[in-house]
């Protein structure tokens, strides 16, 4: 059976409101949702990161002095809310998948454009609600794991309308993820063969894969806790005969798979950005497909590591070690067919270059932290410690917001037509570089001398190094201004860029620059080496 | 006019000229039903979990009589076979019949909820008393609330397959099939629920 579109649904398309006032309405093309989702992020990357910076200034003292503890509890717990589930997974997922996946499989939209628009209009009141929930009286201050009995027994309004934004969260992000998958499965352009799309959609394949079987874990669970509040039941309130562990079972089987939300489509992105900036074809591609697909697997049967101080039995401590430090395998073999790939390459430094360079040496350096924490006698001695603060970040922060910079240096000339200036992203990321390590590196001294995290004081010898981690959160507040001037700039009076700026040869770049709504004038072009840059090489040789 | 002619040719190969393609509402509704048993499955993890590590209360009342849910057990069945039937009848373009087999569905279903408030009122607990009680009301509850939701969808469904004016017909399937997919997947769902927290 076939699905005929009506015409002149086709023309009510042309009807909706053209220029700035579409990324405001309900509008069923995927670009302008994309724009939609990655602007939104990035308002509430503001508010997160300002609510970092206050953390930060409390920190620069040992005292609790710039607000009381209640408060620093409720802003980390609001900071790390935000973050995840308004900035990185909506961006890096639902911004670029909805921009970049139907030009990557000769597709004029998504396969469910109604659904899409859903899932991106439940984010800017669910995000609203959020950032409310800081207002009522008894703000959520169980920090973004929620776990009970804190969440139980803390203020509880803020927590219930905290648990209701995040559910509402994770259905928007189960509807992009159903939407994903089936128009990376059946919406190909005939002759496309799966093997021959471009990295992102495998990354995105796998992703969605993830947020299909996990979020819908998180969701019963928050269900769960939201009757232990409100119904006065008993599941994780050991008083009334509960379990706290099962809540961190259930939360985990959501919150791990979730890393690899954040982390495997900015795999993705930079697999598109580093062949195109160095004009070498993407080394191992089949081992990069495999490696994504190989950790989507494991990343379902990991989240136990997360665990090992709250009495986990020895053999689940055994096997969940040994299926972390698997993991590394597939993520070490895509980290050498990067540096494969740009080994002998014509590589230009430009921003985008620059922020996915930054990303690989910030993401070894979270993975390699990453493996230390697997190990049980390891991770019992710096559990919940500033350690794992700074490991996170690194992956989090120096990998995946890297990530989405460099994308935005990226794609930015194929969604606006213009160019962003080049010295105002290459300060962006030199302060952003120096900003964000100087931030975290000290933290995992902190962290291994014994700092606690998510608590307002601290042993006054400490005070040294979480300034300078200060300074460098400092920095990154600062980091931003460039980059908005940039934006601001560049929209208005940019370089004019052409088609097709960079030369690529993925299909976002075979259409005009900002691409006509239904993405080709014509016939999708059958793109069936995305990465052929080959040829190139031996002719200047 | 060659031009109209490789227009033809195009329409032939590539059915994204002609503006169609195939229709894959039912790939992104098992991928759904996937996700929504994921939130089933985190449920009955933590039920078993329970089972295994925290004992209940010397006293605490978990016995459960079996004829009704046996009853909502054979109900939920037949009502998959009925719903079956009546997808039949529509395709051999007898709307009528397919409307009737519809509403005796949702009928079965309505019953299923009747019994399943009976079994409610009746049992020697509530939803706070222990750590098994609140976890049956979740389950058998979120269970209650995707057959409720599927019972609203058999009416509307039965309502459009009218045989004046009603968008469901043997050309139009979709809103049968799907709904159909959904209440068999409530049926499995309550086949596991029956075996896990009745008879296990």
């Amino acid at each position: 059976m076939t699905i005929s579109i009506d015409p002149q649904k086709t023309n009510n398309e042309s009807l909706q409101p053209k220029g700035w006032l579409r990324y405001f309405s309900f509008s069923l093309d995927h670009k302008v949702i994309g724009i939609q989702y990655l602007v939104c992020g990035f308002l509430f990357y503001l508010i997160g990161g300002t609510l970092a910076s206050a953390i930060r200034i409390e920190l620069a003292s040992p005292m609790s002095d710039f607000m009381p503890r209640d408060v620093y509890n409720q802003v980390l717990t609001l900071h790390g809310t935000i973050m995840i589930f308004l900035w990185i997974v909506p961006v890096v997922n639902g911004a670029f998948g909805n921009y970049l996946i139907p030009f990557y499989v000769g597709a004029r939209d998504m396969a469910f454009p109604r659904l899409n628009a859903v899932a991106f209009w439940l984010i800017p009141p669910s995000g609203l609600m959020l950032v409310a929930s800081y207002f009522v009286e008894g703000a959520a201050q169980a920090g973004w794991t929620a776990y009970p009995p804190l969440s139980i027994t803390t203020p509880q309004s803020g927590q219930i309308i905290w648990i209701l934004s995040v559910l509402l969260l994770g259905g928007s992000s189960i509807f992009g993820g159903i939407n994903f998958i089936a128009t990376i499965i059946k919406l190909r352009r005939p002759g496309l063969k799966l093997m021959q799309l471009p990295m992102y959609c495998w990354a995105m394949l796998g992703t969605s894969l993830l947020v299909v079987l996990s979020t819908p874990v998180l969701a019963g669970t928050l269900i769960l806790l939201s009757f232990d509040i409100i119904a006065n039941t008993g599941f994780f309130n050991p008083v009334l005969g509960g379990n706290v562990v099962v809540y961190q079972h259930l939360f985990w089987f959501y919150s791990h798979p979730a890393v690899y939300i954040m982390v495997l489509p900015a795999f993705g992105l930079v697999s598109e950005i580093l062949p195109v900036h160095a004009r070498k074809p993407l080394f191992g591609y089949t081992t990069m497909v495999f490696s994504i697909m190989g950790i989507v697997v494991l990343g379902l049967v990991v989240w136990a590591h997360h665990m090992f101080t709250s009495g986990t039995p020895p053999w689940m401590r055994l096997f969940f070690t040994i299926a972390t430090a698997f993991i590394a395998v597939p993520t070490g073999i895509k980290f050498f067919n990067w540096v494969a790939t740009l080994w002998g390459g014509k590589i230009s430094i430009n921003s985008a270059m620059l922020f996915s360079c930054g990303f690989i040496i910030n993401f070894v350096f979270g993975g390699i932290t990453g493996v230390a924490l697997a190990q049980v006698p390891f991770d019992i001695h710096v559990h919940d410690t500033y350690f794992v603060v700074a490991h996170f970040h690194y992956i989090v922060y120096g990998g995946t917001v890297f990530i989405i910079f460099s994308s935005i240096y990226h794609w930015f000339p194929k969604v606006t037509g213009k160019m962003l200036n080049e010295k105002l992203g290459i300060l962006h990321f030199i302060i952003t570089f120096i900003g964000f390590n100087l931030c975290f590196a000290p933290q995992h001294w902190l962290g291994l001398n014994g700092m606690p995290r998510r608590v307002a004081e601290y042993d006054p010898q400490f005070q040294f190094v979480n300034q300078i981690s200060s300074l460098g959160a400092l920095l990154m507040a600062i980091s931003t201004i460039p980059f908005l001037i940039n934006v601001f700039l560049s929209v208005r009076n940019g370089k004019e860029a052409g088609d097709n700026p960079w030369d690529a040869l993925t299909p976002e770049w075979l259409t005009s620059s900002p691409p006509p709504v239904e993405n080709w004038e014509g016939e999708a072009p059958l793109v069936e080496e995305p990465y052929g840059y080959g040829e190139e090489i031996s002719e200047r040789k | 006019m060659t031009t109209l002619d490789s227009s033809n040719e195009i329409q032939k190969n590539n059915s994204e000229a002609t503006k169609t393609h195939e229709d894959f509402r039912m790939f992104g509704l098992i991928t759904f039903l996937i996700a929504d048993g994921m939130t089933f499955a985190g449920f009955f993890a933590a039920y078993l979990t329970y089972k295994a590590v925290n004992p209940l209360p010397d006293g605490a009342i978990y016995e459960l009589e079996l004829p009704i849910p046996t009853l909502n057990t054979i109900l939920l069945l037949v009502s998959s076979a009925t719903f079956h039937k009546a997808g039949k009848a529509l395709l051999k373009d007898k709307n009528s019949d397919s409307q009737k087999w519809l509403f005796f569905t949702a009928f079965l279903g309505i019953i299923f909820l009747i019994c399943q408030l009976f079994e409610y009122f009746h049992l020697p607990f509530g939803l706070t008393d222990n750590l098994f009680a609140s976890t049956f009301y979740a389950l058998t509850g979120f269970h209650g609330l995707h057959v409720t939701l599927g019972t609203l969808m058999i009416l509307i469904i039965a309502w459009q397959s009218r045989i004046n004016g009603g968008r469901l017909t043997s050309q139009n399937m979709f809103p049968l099939e799907a709904v159909e997919l959904y209440w068999h997947f409530v049926d499995g769902i309550w086949v596991v629920l029956f075996i896990i927290l009745y008879l296990l």
